[in-house]
């Protein structure tokens, strides 16, 4: 069973992150880029449903600059077998990127497709869940534990009440939450036997797709400053507060 | 080598370092006490292998990604990257001098980490004047027999495998033709008499050994030749040199990393520290030794990488970056005041830790000796 895997290079969580001076996005000039965390988990997952046997191969694919070939050397290094880049310098939206996955997963026919819930650069949280609709295909996003068995995905979500359990048939669509497992690290010899695996690099148009942007950035800010708190002598003037200032109780 | 598998490279390590390491150097160090379950880590990085040649099952990285390396994990705890250091330094000597037996023999299994050790030069009577060991081995059939003492020998009692220097002429005339290298692994014979404590560098076991009668197969004298021991232990010393001289690097980034976010946070008079004039001066001068021992290491491995004679870069690397870090990490203890005084800080470590640099691997009195030498030697009057 192939299964495919998203990854998405975004700024490292590292990274404290500034806004350009002419608001029209943030700094990325000189900043540490890294593989999205949530995509991190969707690798390991992958890697390790094919260390059980599940799965037997697993194209790792990510769309967007040349750079991004680094995040895809590193999926590699967790233990992608392959890899697939779709080159484009565009500015690329959640349903364009979802677009370009329909297209690799028509090339490619996998049993399955896991991408992380949200990349921590615009926290969107659309793309797998557009994927999913465009194929036709059943989701479990949220996932924090994936069993595959006869032909079928058991996904538990995290869902705000607590944890929901269900079943999906193959092919499928799963998103990763934080709590699906601890990716393993990526170890030197690892990246030494990435550099020998194969990665194919594609442009949008021979996949048929038009990324151009649909939705236009108008501004983007810092977020406000929070104020300094105050100290509060003991209990009965934080319930005075409260009450009187705040307004809560 | 290209900079984005470096970038991969430091990142993969980085990840290790903050997840695995930081939270746990602390105390570690405070009981001295072997990080066993980082060594494993190592081993699965590969670090083992790190500059052993990729036909051996190493990495092969140049020295300068090395160098990298050895500065990044200095930077949490210098004392980790003694468990490979010497340990590559003994490999090394089988790589450039070794029989394609004893190649085959020992790297495969040096580059996992299945057998790690070191060097075995220094005696109680000689560090500095290596040519004054007194450490014999003596041929009997397909044996040699080897009894002596050496000391300060880092990876002692945790490692199994060293690269031993004997005399097996102690009347050879020069002194050196009459010395040895072999590799000894432990066995009857073979001892070690004592940990030795130390001021810092904890964590890692630096040992006395003790040889009585120690049998050593002849096929694990290095090259299969006598007299070429001094040239082989000479031969690593400038790799040993960029080591020593990265650690140093990462010791005096540690110090000005935690001065540079102390001094933000500390306030007297009204204001942080670091708007006082005495600090920035500290501050400044912290900077630019960082940054000046980094480009001397660059430097030096740039050169050992190219093939080239590099005795006097190393050197200045060594003497320099090593120097950066005691000075570094004392200006970091002042600037943290009283607390800088406190175990609760990592910086009272790295002052603990860094005259090591200063002594290790020839002295800073001998590199400054060795620097002098080429400048007459490369500029005859
Ligand atoms: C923690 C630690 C780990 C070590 N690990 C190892 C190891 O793994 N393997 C190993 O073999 N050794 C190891 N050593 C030993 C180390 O290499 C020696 O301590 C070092 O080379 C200095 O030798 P010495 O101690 O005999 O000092 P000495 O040679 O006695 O030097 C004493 C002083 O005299 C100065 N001096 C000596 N000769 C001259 C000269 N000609 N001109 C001017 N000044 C001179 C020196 O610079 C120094 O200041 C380790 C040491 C330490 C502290």
């Amino acid at each position: 069973m192939k299964a495919l895997v998203a990854v998405k290079r975004v700024i490292d969580y590292n990274v404290k992150v500034r806004v350009k001076a002419d608001g029209t996005g943030v700094e990325t000039a000189n900043v540490k880029m890294s593989m999205n965390p949530f995509d991190e988990i969707a690798v390991e997952e992958a890697v390790r449903l094919k260390e059980a046997g599940v799965v037997t191969e697993i194209v790792a694919v990510s769309a967007g600059v040349q750079a991004c070939q680094e995040t895809l050397r590193t999926a590699l290094a967790i233990g992608a077998d392959r890899a697939i880049l779709v080159e484009t310098d565009a500015e690329l939206q959640p349903l364009a990127v979802a677009k370009l996955l329909k297209a690799l997963c028509e090339k490619e026919s996998p049993q399955l497709v896991i991408l992380g819930k949200q990349a921590i650069d615009d926290d969107a949280n659309q793309t797998g869940q557009m994927l999913a609709a465009l194929l036709g295909w059943p989701q479990a996003t949220f996932a924090s534990k994936v069993k595959v068995e006869d032909g079928k995905a058991t996904v538990t979500r995290e869902v705000d009440g607590g944890l929901e359990t269900i079943a999906l048939k193959l092919p499928a669509v799963v998103t990763t939450d934080l709590r699906l497992n601890e990716p393993r690290y990526v170890t030197l010899p690892n990246i030494m036997k990435a550099k020998k695996k194969s990665l194919e690099n594609l442009k949008p148009d021979a996949l048929g797709v038009d990324v151009k942007p649909r939705l236009a950035t108008l501004k983007v800010v810092e977020p406000p400053k929070r104020k300094a708190g105050v100290k509060v002598p003991d209990a009965k003037a934080l319930v005075e507060k409260l009450r009187n200032e705040a307004k809560v109780i | 080598m290209n900079t984005a598998e470096e970038t991969q490279i430091l990142d993969a390590i980085g990840k290790w370092l903050e997840r695995d390491v930081r939270p746990k150097a602390r105390e570690l160090e405070k009981k001295d006490e072997y990080p066993e379950q980082m060594v494993e880590q190592m081993k699965a990085f590969g670090l083992f292998g790190a500059t052993i040649p990729q036909e051996y099952g190493g990495l092969g990285l140049s020295s300068a990604t090395y160098a990298k390396i050895v500065a990044q994990i200095s930077e949490v705890w210098m004392s980790l990257t003694g468990i490979f250091n010497s340990h590559l330094i003994m490999a090394a000597a089988v790589a450039r001098y070794g029989t394609r037996a004893q190649k085959e023999k020992f790297l495969p299994r040096f580059a996992s980490g299945e057998v790690r050790g070191g060097l075995a030069l220094t005696e109680p009577d000689c560090g500095t004047d290596l040519q004054a060991i007194r450490t014999r081995a003596v041929k009997q059939g397909g044996h040699y027999v080897v009894n002596g003492t050496k000391t300060w020998i880092s990876n002692g009692i945790k490692g199994s495998c060293f690269a031993l220097l004997v005399k097996t002429d102690p009347e050879a005339k020069p002194r050196h033709k009459g010395m040895t290298m072999f590799l000894a692994e432990k066995g009857p014979g073979f001892r070690v008499s004592k940990k030795l404590e130390k001021l810092g560098y904890k964590g890692i076991d630096s040992a006395e050994l003790i040889f009585e009668d120690f049998r050593i197969p002849a096929e694990n004298l290095v090259g299969g030749e006598e007299g070429k021991g001094f040239h082989h232990a000479i031969g690593g010393l400038e790799l040993g040199r960029i080591n020593v001289a990265a650690r140093g690097v990462g010791v005096a980034n540690a110090a000005l990393k935690d001065a540079v976010a102390y001094s933000q946070v500390r306030k007297t008079f009204g204001k942080p520290i670091c708007e006082h004039q005495a600090i920035q001066l500290k501050l400044g001068e912290m900077a630019t030794r960082c940054e000046a021992a980094r480009l001397l290491v660059e430097n030096a491995a740039r050169a050992y990488d190219a093939g080239e004679r590099c005795d006097m870069e190393a050197g200045m690397a060594k003497y320099f970056a090593s120097e950066a870090a005691l000075e570094n990490s004392i200006e970091a203890v002042r600037i943290h005041g009283g607390y800088g005084y406190s175990t609760e800080f990592n910086v009272e470590r790295y002052y603990r830790d860094a005259p090591l640099m200063c002594i290790g691997e020839g002295t800073n009195e001998m590199q400054r000796i060795i620097i002098a030498r080429q400048l007459i030697a490369r500029n005859p009057a």
